[in-house]
């Protein structure tokens, strides 16, 4: 109905279920990119995706050169690790990552030796519209490619032509709904081209041929960018650069999909299931160096802004590179007081202090100062059944139900809530006018379920521990009978015997 | 007169009979192997063996618990949430714990003071030690429920129970600092120990 509205006005776009508008504040949107120069350390952690941990390939005191591999992929849903300038490996150890908890992960320390030089033994694939597709994949997983949009999931996974489930749409998500975040609008004005020939190769990886190109109407530099890169294109594809209007969360992959196509993906499906694929820009771009170039994935595009900043900017920056040092070159010095955010404001970890390291996943560096952060966030207060959270919802749940079963612990009824398809986008937190932390809530019951399928399960595992254990004792004790009877049998007289004596 | 009372005895008998037939067949029929209740309550425990309750076992305090021969809030490992569940499923009042909830613990053995006597091995009710006769034992730290079972056999007392590593993937949200969400906790608290 609403969506049939909004084809009348004009809109070729049903826009997704939900939804705010929030303050874009997209102060760094004019700032070119800058490259941030080395940092005198480099830590990278062992994991910096979805997925297991990688687990280390060097050693203390081991001279690494730029894109060398330092950490192999472990299992499946898991990529590498490389060396991020060349340097020596002076340490191995825990160290802080961007996760809320403040707890550490194995992390290997390089100390940079300047040179940055670069490792040869990744070769770039010239040929790739040659090329077999299962070898464009591998390449794509050897080096490290994860999904920069924040998610950071193995990229190689989705790039897969599947008989069942075939993509006819690839959709590069430009639409960077985020407040403050402004490294992919940056990267569509600065290398459009380099994007173009990222999605080019996408397109021939999972063999369809209709690509949009999603940008929200607040990027109209982007959106201009984009068209003109767009006519190199010399494969005869259907592409289409759409614009759409700004909205959060929309650049939430499942409603981008439903803004676009109009299709829901049904909960614990993949967009594939629908025939769709979607692929952050900065994702793309870092395709196009790892096929073009032969370049493993060692730098990224992070924003770093925030009322706290002094000079607001974008910066192409090594991973592994101390928040704190970025924060330096952008010349904010004294965190008293300061709110440190990792990502964007809505979805991204607040931090306890800037010692930590930048990651895959990192899309921005926020700082703000203690006001405006009391601004957005005064004490709760108890419901008054407004509703706006519901109306607000990209996924149509009743955030405030769902947060007094999370509230009081009753995670069965949370599960029947669907508490498991929230997206934590913080859209009801941001509307609620009783300032309930809605998310935090959903956060809290998630980890208190999880907390409670794992105790079961190690409960499965011990009891058939035990019942095996106890059927082995069994079994040795009914043995061991067995071996005396007979025993008994062949020593012990037979019965015949004792007649005899008496006789 | 006979003949009517005869009719009546007959038919309340022969219902009667029909009815006994009923009840036999569907005893067979839908016969339940083992107590349910029972069941349900050794599914809600956590499987440590560790006879913290005073039974030899979980499954040995399930039976008593349904059978209201034990009262539901001998689970120490267990804590809040498993006798609230297990109060749940029994139909009665919750009651306070034995005893305080506990950090998750470990057994570790000091290897270089371990003489192989496998004194552990034997103790340990759900296999979680490895060793053989005059070789070093040690305990597989995932599958240890931190029952304290394998400490008092051990000659040379070089078992230790250590704090079970918190590990990132397992570290979930606590609950908002609001006064709302820490109002509600400890109320809920101070309910389920009245």
């Amino acid at each position: 109905m609403i969506k049939h509205f909004f084809k009348k006005l004009g809109f070729s776009q049903a826009p997704f279920a939900g939804g705010i508008q929030p303050d874009m504040r997209k102060e760094t949107e004019h700032s070119p990119i800058e490259v941030c120069p080395l940092p005198p350390l480099l830590i990278m952690p062992i994991k910096q995706h979805i997925g297991q941990a990688c687990s280390p390939l060097v050693a203390v005191g081991d001279h690494v050169l730029r894109g060398q591999k330092i950490a192999k992929a472990e299992g499946y849903v898991s990529v590498p690790i490389h060396a991020p300038t060349s340097g020596q490996v002076i340490k191995i150890e825990d160290y802080a990552i961007p996760h809320p908890s403040g707890m550490g992960l194995t992390s290997i320390f390089i100390e940079p030796d300047g040179l940055d030089e670069r490792d040869e033994t990744l070769k770039p694939i010239e040929d790739w519209q040659h090329t077999d597709v299962s070898a464009l994949r591998e390449q794509v997983r050897m080096c490290g490619i994860a999904g920069l949009g924040g998610a950071a999931f193995p990229t190689f996974i989705k790039l897969v032509q599947d008989q069942r489930n075939p993509i006819e749409t690839v959709i590069l998500n430009g639409i960077e709904c985020e407040p403050f975040l402004t490294n992919d609008h940056r990267l569509m004005v600065e290398h459009s081209q380099k994007i173009v020939l990222g999605m080019q190769i996408i397109m021939h990886m999972v063999g369809a041929n209709q690509v949009i190109i999603a940008i929200e109407d607040n990027k109209a530099d982007a959106i201009e960018c984009m068209k003109k890169a767009v006519n190199d294109d010399d494969m005869g594809l259907d592409i289409q650069v759409l614009s759409l209007p700004t909205r959060y969360p929309q650049g939430s992959e499942k409603q981008l999909i439903e803004s676009i196509t109009g299709k829901q993906v049904p909960m614990g499906k993949l967009p594939m299931h629908v025939g769709v694929l979607c692929q952050n820009i900065g994702t793309t771009h870092a395709i196009y160096e790892a096929v073009i170039l032969g370049y493993p994935l060692t730098e990224r595009v992070v924003t770093i802004s925030g009322d706290a900043v002094p000079q607001q900017g974008n910066m192409l920056v090594r991973l592994g590179t101390s928040m704190r040092f970025i924060y330096a070159q952008r010349g904010l010095t004294d965190f008293d007081g300061l709110q440190i955010l990792h990502g964007g404001p809505m979805m991204g970890e607040r931090l306890r202090h800037p010692d930590i390291p930048v990651i895959k996943s990192s899309t921005g560096l926020l700082a703000l100062s203690q006001d405006f952060f009391r601004e957005a966030h005064p004490e709760e207060e108890p419901c008054i059944r407004c509703g706006h959270c519901s109306e607000a919802c990209p996924i149509s749940l009743t955030p405030n139900l769902l947060a007094d079963h999370c509230r009081n612990e009753q995670l069965e009824k949370a599960a029947d809530y669907h508490l498991f398809d929230c997206i934590e986008c913080g859209a009801c937190s941001y509307v609620c006018p009783s300032h309930i932390p809605l998310v935090h809530y959903f956060r809290f019951g998630k980890g208190q379920a999880a907390q409670v399928r794992r105790e079961q399960g190690f409960a499965k595992d011990s009891r058939e521990r035990s019942e095996s254990r106890d059927s082995r004792i069994q079994r040795e004790k009914d043995e061991k009978a067995a071996k005396r009877r007979k025993v008994r049998a062949t020593h012990t007289p037979t019965p015949a015997e004792p007649n005899q004596g008496k006789e | 007169m006979l003949e009517q009372l005869m009719y009546a005895i007959a038919s309340l008998g022969g219902f009667a009979l029909l009815a006994g037939l009923i009840l036999a067949v569907s005893s067979k029929i839908f016969h339940i192997e083992g107590d349910p209740v029972s069941d349900k309550i050794d599914a809600l425990l956590p499987q440590t063996q560790c006879g913290q309750c005073g039974f030899p076992g979980c499954r040995p305090y399930a039976n008593a618990v349904a059978s209201q021969a034990a009262d539901v809030n001998h689970c120490v490992p267990g804590g809040e949430r498993t006798m609230l569940a297990i109060a749940d499923v029994m139909g009665v009042e919750p009651k306070s714990l034995d005893q305080e909830e506990a950090i998750p613990m470990v057994a570790f053995v000091r290897e270089d003071e371990c003489i192989g006597c496998t004194l552990c091995i034997k103790a340990c009710p759900v296999d979680a030690i490895v060793g053989a006769p005059k070789q070093y034992h040690t305990v597989i730290a995932d599958h240890c429920t931190g029952c304290v079972l394998c400490l008092e056999p051990c000659p040379v007392d070089c078992i230790d129970m250590i704090a079970k590593p918190e590990l990132l993937e397992h570290w979930s949200w606590p609950l908002p600092d609001t006064t709302r969400a820490q109002t509600g906790l400890e109320r809920r608290e101070s309910h389920q120990h009245d």
